[in-house]
């Protein structure tokens, strides 16, 4: 392998046969190509929807009601369910350990809120401190509401980098300011990003409590929202939550007085259910991946075969003649395969290169929903080089071997 | 040189053999230059192919400089024809992607010869052919008669004991293959062993015994006066 003669040999060989060389090189460098992408892609639409489950916690859960359809128990159907405190202190006391979060909303219609000359309208929602984490929130400056605002009824804000940027333009620091909403002043204590962008963030947090009584709420809520204590894996994860939100679904069918197979007035959205079903779809997705990919290095690996084939067949004669001159068979394998390996290989890191760069340069550059930062496990790309390059030394080794064999004499006749 | 006692050689075809070398003894000293004349079918490549090791006899022996060529595997065999033969066909069989001073060149490295030394020997060789001022020149560019100099060159390059040339002039018209029995001639004259193969009687004549083959047997073993072939250029 570091016989320099060996080399000069083989480099001597490349530059004369230019044609062939490129052929060997083009099939290998191609079919690396193609693979990469194809991968690059894969990933690209894995990433692209595992960005639209980070809006919010992974495994969050949505308590809302509606409208009963149902006749239950002598009561109409058609009645609006409304959810109270009780129903949100019930749940969280009873599965205290079961919860990792856990908050009730009140929402407040036409949330304008006014800065000085500014003003706009947004989500305003009374929330309870963990709410932060149930939406993923992050700060950007001062805090999130905490049990004292709301044990106190304090009337503080925590608003969202849009309505910041909104009513305050980026002159002022909006920490301590009042901002009116319906005419009370609320004071800023805080301004959160939240990774769902700007919708999610023209949003107005204020305690639960606060909101109820300043906008006569009494103790009504609109949605209770929960995050379970994290499980080992997706399926256990998936098995708790299922069997918590059938749980909560029952007991707010029976305070409420509604028929156990009322489908409209209770709804819960569990996202991890949401969650399986795009997991499953993003497997079959890699599956299918995989599958082209493995396909394209099975046409590459035949192609390499078949250019390994009639190389040896061309050199038949060329075989001949060194063997007469004293080239023992070994040494007439090792030339055959030193230039075959040492030319796929160049070609599988050109291809390797070459698609890699694709990815680096035009892959930020695609800006749709489903596909974000297309990249590739380089380890994979470096395997699958080598694997080629494996492929096309086993599949010159066979037909060299046997033009080693052949008797130079017959070789030599070989016209 | 070469001892030859008893050598026979058959070829099975499907369910029938066919008798081709039947009882060949044949000795040939150091220096001599031997034509092996015959129809065809008389096993004259037969025969040289056995000399040169590249077929191997069902009987008989063959020694070569002292040295019993008999089991040889590939590697062995390979071995010998680089330190003991020089090959030279009728095709020329150079390697048509080497230009003629690596083509020279290539049984040196065969021999382990380093790059530098290769080159210099082989350049000797060719300037010995004539050929030096060609030494870049692809095979296609060059004349038949260039391409079997080039040939000859290749063959004497590691200094063999003994030249095998398998038709030398079989491709060549008559003024161009006196040029090359000239050259076979010289270097014969430097006391290297040749053996000729041949159908012309005319090159046969440039050689100073005749040994005449018809089916598979030695049927006749002269010495001849040697013609000088530079005479009929």
């Amino acid at each position: 392998m570091f016989d320099l003669e060996r080399w000069e040999e083989i480099f001597e060989t490349i530059r004369k046969n230019k044609l062939r060389t490129f052929l060997t090189g083009l099939s290998v460098a191609s079919g690396i190509f193609i693979l990469v992408v194809l991968l690059g892609i894969g990933e690209g639409m894995r990433n692209g929807i595992s960005q639209e489950f980070q809006n919010d916690a992974a495994n969050i859960m949505y308590v809302y009601t509606g409208v009963t359809s149902k006749e239950y128990k002598g009561l109409n159907p058609g009645r609006r369910i409304q959810m109270k405190n009780e129903d949100f202190n019930y749940t969280a006391l009873k599965y205290q350990d079961d919860l990792e979060y856990r908050s009730s909303i009140y929402r407040i219609w036409n949330g304008i809120v006014n800065f000085g000359k500014e003003s706009g309208s947004y989500r305003v929602e009374g929330v309870y401190p963990d709410y932060q984490f149930l939406e993923n929130s992050g700060m950007l400056e001062g805090r999130f509401v905490n049990y004292k605002d709301h044990d106190n009824f304090e009337k503080v804000v925590v608003v969202g980098n849009k309505v910041r940027n909104d009513l305050f333009k980026d002159s002022k620091d909006p920490i301590g300011e009042y901002v009116q909403i319906s005419g009370v002043n609320f004071k800023v204590i805080g301004v959160f990003t939240d990774p769902g962008g700007e919708r999610e963030e023209s949003r107005v947090f204020m305690p639960l409590s606060t909101a109820q009584r300043v906008f006569g709420g009494g103790n009504n809520i609109a949605n209770m929202a929960f995050t379970l204590e994290p499980e080992e894996n997706f399926e256990a994860a998936l098995a708790a939550s299922t069997r918590f939100s059938d749980a909560i679904e029952d007991q707010l069918k029976e305070t409420h007085t509604i028929a156990p197979d009322d489908e409209s007035a209770i709804s819960i959205n569990n996202s991890l259910e949401n969650a399986k079903r795009f997991f499953d779809l993003m497997d079959m997705i890699k599956f299918f991946f995989w599958g082209v990919g493995i396909c394209t290095i099975i046409a590459g690996i035949v192609g390499v075969s078949n250019i390994m084939l009639i190389i040896v067949k061309e050199r038949t004669r060329e075989i001949g003649i060194r063997k007469a001159l004293g080239a023992e068979p070994l040494s007439i394998v090792g030339m055959v395969l030193h230039e075959s390996i040492f030319v796929t290989a160049i070609a599988g890191f050109i291809g390797l290169i070459a698609s890699l760069l694709l990815l680096e340069f035009v892959g930020p550059l695609i800006e749709t929903q489903y596909i974000s930062n297309p990249a590739v496990n380089f380890n994979v790309a470096l395997t699958t080089v080598f694997i080629l390059v494996l492929a096309g030394a086993i599949a010159g080794f066979f037909p060299a071997w046997r033009a080693a064999r052949i008797k130079p004499i017959v070789a030599l006749r070989d016209e | 040189m070469i001892e030859i006692k008893d050598l026979h050689k058959s070829y099975k075809m499907g369910s029938n053999s066919l008798h081709v070398l039947k009882g060949i003894n044949f000795s040939v000293a150091e220096g001599e230059l031997v034509s092996i004349m015959g129809s065809s079918g008389s096993g004259k490549s037969t025969l040289l192919n056995i000399l040169g090791m590249l077929d191997e006899a069902d009987e008989g022996s063959y020694t070569l400089d002292g040295v019993p060529i008999k089991n040889l595997n590939e590697k062995i065999a390979a071995r010998y024809r680089n330190k003991f033969l020089g090959f030279i066909f009728q095709s020329f069989n150079l390697i048509s992607y080497k230009n003629a001073l690596d083509n020279v060149a290539l049984p040196l490295y065969y021999q382990g010869i380093k790059r530098g030394e290769r080159i210099d020997k082989a350049m000797s060789y060719l300037e010995k052919v004539g050929l030096k001022d060609w030494a870049g020149h692809l095979p296609n560019e060059l004349s038949g008669g260039q391409k079997q100099r080039v040939a000859i060159a290749r063959a004497l390059a590691s200094d063999p004991k003994v030249l095998l040339a398998d038709e030398p002039t079989g491709a060549l018209d008559s003024k161009t293959s006196y040029e090359v029995m000239n050259l076979i001639q010289e270097i014969n004259d430097e006391g290297r062993t040749i053996l000729v193969v041949t159908h012309e009687p005319d090159i046969a004549a440039m050689t100073k015994r005749i040994v005449n083959l018809k089916d598979g047997r030695i049927i006749q073993d002269t010495p001849v006066n040697q013609v000088r072939a530079l005479q009929n250029v």
